[in-house]
């Protein structure tokens, strides 16, 4: 600071602590700026993504027929019609998919917590729902290809899709209702075990319900995320402009199935269908996730 | 079912429970408190309830089913991919050739599915690796800690857009803003092999450079999360005492956070790696198909494992050529699971990531 001699404040020994270095303080500034410029550059495509998708979906979506009429007996230049049929599909699918996939995928989760301790069993199982988290959607809906047509000679369905997408959602559900179980405290299951109580029923009616919320919320995440899927629907379901209400036959469309059928559709028409298809589809997600919120917040256990 | 009148009994009715055992074990005088979940089942209790049973049963059964699938889909795509190998009239692992349109006369290999799915999957983790990397450093070290939950959400979005919309993006509009760039590198850079004019129509963006990027987008959610998970648990006191020694942030970073999160690191990026391999839809409606083999080019199209399946699963008929393209996903399974163990395996080794 003072450079002349007389300065009455100038200290008598040299300061115990240095400035930090020109240099080091420029590596300091510049990985600052590189870090939260990865965050910029990861939030731009995100920003890009919805943009494009609003913009060119939200008039389409705007139309009070396409939330209930489908796209039966129009041709793929004609304009109007509708989405119904697909979003039927898709949230059906959905739902079917998350009736099986929840029991599954909370039994192998009390499994992990509650019973398997550090059995190999256990362990496999760890390891396998790791897997699955990693497995593709194409190889799923391939192996129920297999299993379900191939050998069951079944035909393409969409209980077929549902399948599929209960190997993508069972480890999901597995996982958040682990990390829920887990962080449920030991004096809870100790108190009701004090009382008498089996254990089976200290898990039911205990733990259970004290990671109900945190579980709830995964569940919905997960549905979420299925229902955004594609490869499966493409493999094993059919499209069909027209509503098909039977889960068990004939084809089915879905959002994601519209979108790739439409894809080389050059029209006007086939642009909005695919657009608004889109939006569609985030729309349905955007609503699993404010309701996996709003669940959250309802039925999050007392804490005080 | 009378459980509800034992909870009732009054405390200090001297019953302990050990009665409602077999009442002629020797250790009666213990309170009936059951193992803790960690310790393994003893023999010291001898009843147990037939809802206890039932319902570990269940429990355990579902266990099991998750390791049965795992081996059920290896086994179902072995079984089904083995005729069709018989069949194939080229070498399964060294040919470039994709025939199966005629059942009795199959022509495939899978070189050049493994080599454009490596290529693509490659440069999405070459793209997504440093920026997550700096995205799970600004979360956890650097973002205004009340906004850091936030930002988070917002990163977790990413995931959360379907990947048929990331593909249809990439298709028609990140592929047109692309294209300036590309013809750009191929006129100026095309003499090295990776920036040569590839066997696709550069304008129409469905090159590998396109998928790549888009990949890379589909898979920083994942890296993001995992290693932030990981960096977050640098313990403090490293933390602290390198700040005690007048270290910067950025110093701090690299002498505690980086050091500690390495192998999480590492390990997300694997996890990256094993879904940009098998990222199915986004990839098959970007990248256009080619008539020649693939050359190296970041300008090339072609087809990945995936998208390969995807695009000929609505036309499977004959179960031949399925078995083609079962082959070709068994391939894909297998690679994506060697990739993902491998990635557990980093982590296991790692208890203080616990």
């Amino acid at each position: 600071m003072s450079t002349l001699s007389a300065d009455p404040q100038r200290l008598a020994t040299p300061p115990t602590f240095q400035a930090v270095s020109a240099a080091r303080r420029f590596k300091n500034g510049l990985a600052t700026a590189l870090v939260w410029g990865a965050f910029l550059v990861a939030i731009i495509p995100l920003v890009w993504v919805l943009y494009t998708v609003v913009q060119r979906g939200f008039p389409v979506v705007l139309h009070a027929d396409w939330w209930q009429k489908s796209l039966s007996g129009l041709l793929s230049r004609q304009q109007g019609g509708g989405a119904y049929h697909a979003i039927y599909g898709t949230v059906v699918q959905g739902l079917v998919c998350g009736v099986i996939s929840v029991p599954i995928g909370i039994m192998v989760a009390i499994y992990l917590v509650e019973y398997g301790g550090r059995s190999k069993l256990s362990r496999a199982t760890t390891f396998m729902v790791d897997i699955l988290t990693g497995v593709p959607s194409i190889v799923a809906a391939l192996f129920v290809y297999t299993v379900w047509i191939t050998y069951f000679g079944l035909g393409r369905s969409a209980l077929a899709v549902s399948l599929a997408l209960v190997l993508l959602m069972v480890p999901v559900v597995v996982r958040t209702t682990e990390e829920m179980l887990k962080i449920v405290p030991d004096e809870l299951r100790e108190a009701s075990y004090a009382l008498g109580i089996p254990k089976w029923k200290t898990i039911v009616k205990i733990v259970i319900p004290t990671a109900l919320s945190g579980i709830l919320t995964g569940i919905m995440l997960a549905l979420a995320r299925v229902m955004g899927e594609t490869a499966p629907v493409l493999v094993l379901a059919a499209y069909a402009p027209y509503i098909n209400f039977n889960l068990f036959q004939g084809p089915m469309a879905s959002l994601p199935l519209l979108m790739v059928n439409e894809r080389n559709n050059p029209t006007q028409a086939g642009f909005e269908r695919i657009w608004g298809a889109a939006i569609t589809l985030v729309l349905i997600i955007t609503l699993f996730n404010l309701l996996a919120t709003v669940i959250s917040r309802a039925l999050a256990p007392k804490t005080k | 079912m009378n459980d509800p009148v034992v909870a009732k009994r009054p405390a200090g009715s001297g019953y302990t429970g050990a009665e409602r055992g077999v009442a002629a074990a020797p250790t009666a005088t213990e309170a009936p408190i059951p193992p803790t979940p960690e310790a393994p089942e003893t023999e010291t209790r001898v009843h147990v309830r037939p809802g206890d049973r039932i319902f570990r049963g269940m429990a355990t059964g579902s266990g099991v089913f998750i390791v049965a699938i795992i081996g059920a889909i290896g086994l179902f795509l072995i079984l089904q991919a083995i005729p069709s190998l018989g069949l194939d009239n080229v070498n399964f692992l060294t040919s470039r050739e994709w025939t199966t349109t005629d059942p009795s006369n199959l022509r495939f290999g899978i070189l050049d599915l493994l080599l454009v799915t490596v290529v693509v999957a490659l440069l999405a983790l070459l793209i997504a690796m440093p920026i997550s990397m700096g995205i799970a450093l600004f979360l956890t070290q650097y973002a205004p800690r009340h906004l850091s939950r936030p930002f988070a959400y917002v990163v977790d979005l990413l995931a959360a857009v379907p990947s048929i919309v990331f593909g249809l993006w990439g298709l028609f509009v990140l592929g047109p803003v692309l294209y300036p760039f590309s013809s750009w590198l191929i006129d100026n850079l095309g003499w090295i092999p990776i920036f040569a004019k590839g066997n696709v129509n550069v304008q129409l963006g469905g090159t590998v450079f396109t998928a790549g990027i888009v990949v890379a987008v589909m898979i920083l959610p994942i890296i993001t999360a995992v290693s932030r998970e990981v960096f977050e648990r640098t313990p403090t006191m490293h933390i602290e005492g390198a700040i005690a020694l007048g270290a910067t942030k950025w110093e701090v970073v690299r002498t505690t956070v980086l050091p500690f999160g390495k192998a999480g690191y590492i390990s997300a990026s694997m996890l990256g790696l094993g879904r940009a391999l098998g990222e199915t839809i986004a990839v098959a409606v970007i990248l256009s198909t080619a008539s020649s083999s693939f050359g190296f080019s970041l300008f090339d199209g072609g087809s990945t494992f995936a998208s390969k399946i995807a695009l000929a699963a609505p036309e499977f008929n004959d179960p031949r050529s399925a078995g083609a393209y079962i082959a070709a996903g068994l391939v894909l399974f297998v690679l994506t699971f060697v990739v993902n163990a491998m990635a557990r395996s980093i982590v296991a080794g790692h208890k203080e990531y616990e």
